[in-house]
């Protein structure tokens, strides 16, 4: 078993004394201190986010605003469209999109959800919440690409925690009834018991939730309140990571890259009619071309036969003329509690991305059969 | 019959010149649930540290060393289909296989249980 990690220089969310009484395991991950799991097990929290609320501290993520110095929305849209390939002006006030920050090769440098704010006097204001690895990163290209007249404000005084499963609506909802009818992909500024939230209807679990921003410094006292209701327990990044998985959501640094585009990502649904046709994008002659002759290489669902996992860098190949051809390889792979076996995805040559097609994985030096499977492996409950 | 123990959190229980070896009830909860296991072919036989078995949790597969050389002579046959059971009763129903001694004297380098509960802390 390998030494301990360095844990020097780990960054620590406003919830890490919590998670230390929750019996967590603390790992590091993206320079933070970070539950992997508590003490029921990863198995355990998978299983009860798809039939109850699981809550995830998901604060050591990047929140920030863009604020517009005119106080039009147009700009602080148009300003973020230059970064990314949604349609960001179409957004109504409180409606959230997912997408991507590209390089001008069309490679992606971090996915991100983009909120224009719904709340009264804030509706020229967009909300953004990137990766932890890459946050870093991601402001640096902000400043340096934005116009001067548009605000980056870094939100490093929020908390940030999911609340995911078929039950976590009614849990907040006890508390903001008016969240039980908020849709899909919709946010709302509200008081949850004593403390001020953006609440939106959202996750990267598959299941219907809620995402919540809170004040850091009421982060303890609201996830005491939240982890009350008997519905909810706490869960760590192992199952965020198998949920997720089966969702068939990328995880950044992993299933995308700077080498991989939006359309070899299979996320092409990010990208709206009007920016297809328009670009104006970094790397939009890539994606164009990508769009009207397909990518050569697609991200897709594998299904490895048998009990072994295939994990990350397993080489995937095709049987040819009775010999075996590298055609891709998994960027995930791990066991699905749900599914009840090993899951993974991968990139393949387009070929071979139609599902049900056999492949092979070479899993520690033997040849595993498996199929190309459709994403997602559970189905997706968004409440729609 | 004498216990014995690996730094790499394998058991091995001696009744005359045959070992029962599996992992440790720490590697279990330090490995998380186990969900894949594939054990070596009974007649096969193994020096000291080489691969012998491979035990995969959710989050990482590891190596399992055969702690002591010989050949395999039984493994556990339903563990493959059951390999929760690793995290159930890993020294109990949990073992992996029996591998009969090649050199008792290899049991030596091995330690007791005091002293495995010491390193583990």
């Amino acid at each position: 078993m390998a030494a301990a990690p360095e844990t020097d220089d780990l960054k620590f969310t406003p919830l890490n004394d919590w998670h230390v009484a929750q019996g967590a395991r603390m790992v590091p991950f993206a320079g933070y201190s970070m539950p992997v799991q508590y003490r029921d097990g990863i198995i355990a929290e998978h299983n009860w986010t798809r039939e109850h609320a699981g809550l995830f501290d998901v604060s050591h993520m990047g929140q920030c605003f863009l604020i517009p110095k005119d106080g039009q929305f147009e700009t602080a849209a148009r300003a973020l469209e230059a970064l990314v390939p949604a349609d960001v002006l179409a957004l109504k006030p409180g409606q959230q999109r997912y997408s991507q920050f590209l390089n001008d090769e069309g490679g992606i440098l971090d996915d991100l959800m983009i909120t224009r704010l719904g709340f009264e006097g804030h509706h020229h204001w967009l909300y953004l919440v990137v990766n932890a690895a890459c946050k870093d990163a991601d402001y640096a290209h902000m400043r340096a690409k934005l116009p001067t007249d548009v605000e980056l404000r870094i939100a490093d005084n929020l908390a940030l925690l999911a609340l995911q499963g078929p039950e976590a609506v009614a849990v907040v909802a006890t508390y903001a009834p008016q969240l039980a009818a908020l849709p899909f992909m919709m946010s709302l500024d509200l008081p949850l018991g004593p403390h001020w939230c953006h609440v939106s209807r959202t996750g990267y679990t598959g299941e219907d939730g809620v995402e919540i921003s809170v004040k850091a410094a009421e982060a303890a006292a609201f996830v005491a309140m939240l982890s009350a209701d008997p519905r909810v327990k706490p869960i760590g990044l192992g199952a965020r990571d198998s949920l997720r998985l089966e969702a068939g959501l990328c995880l950044y640094g992993h299933d995308i890259d700077t080498t991989t585009s939006p359309v070899e990502g299979d996320l092409k649904w990010s990208i709206q009619k009007r920016r297809r046709e328009e670009g104006g994008f970094p790397g939009a002659d890539r994606v164009k071309r990508e769009l009207k002759e397909g990518p050569v290489r697609l991200r897709v669902g594998i299904l490895p036969e048998g009990r072994q996992p295939a994990r990350e860098g397993t080489e995937i190949f095709a049987a040819e003329n009775e010999q075996l051809r590298k055609i891709g390889v998994i960027t995930s792979g791990g066991f699905g509690p749900s599914v009840g076996g090993p899951v993974a995805m991968g990139y393949v040559e387009t070929a071979f991305a139609t599902p049900d097609t056999p492949v092979i994985l070479v899993v520690r030096g033997k040849e595993l059969p498996g199929r190309v499977h459709a994403l997602p492996f559970a189905p997706h409950r968004y409440f729609r | 019959m004498t216990t014995y123990f690996t730094k790499d959190h394998e058991y091995l229980r001696v009744e005359g010149d045959t070992a029962t070896v599996g992992i440790t009830d720490y590697a279990q909860s330090q490995l998380g649930d186990v969900v894949f296991v594939e054990l070596p072919a009974v007649g096969q036989s193994f020096k000291q540290g080489a691969e012998a078995a491979v035990v995969e949790s959710v989050k990482a597969a590891s190596d399992v060393y055969a702690p002591v050389s010989g050949e395999v002579v039984a493994v556990n046959d339903k563990l493959p289909d059951n390999p929760a059971t690793i995290n159930e009763d890993p020294e109990g129903a949990g073992w992996f296989m029996k591998i009969r001694l090649a050199d008792k004297g290899e049991l030596d380098k091995l330690m007791d249980e005091a002293a495995y509960k010491a390193m583990v802390g």
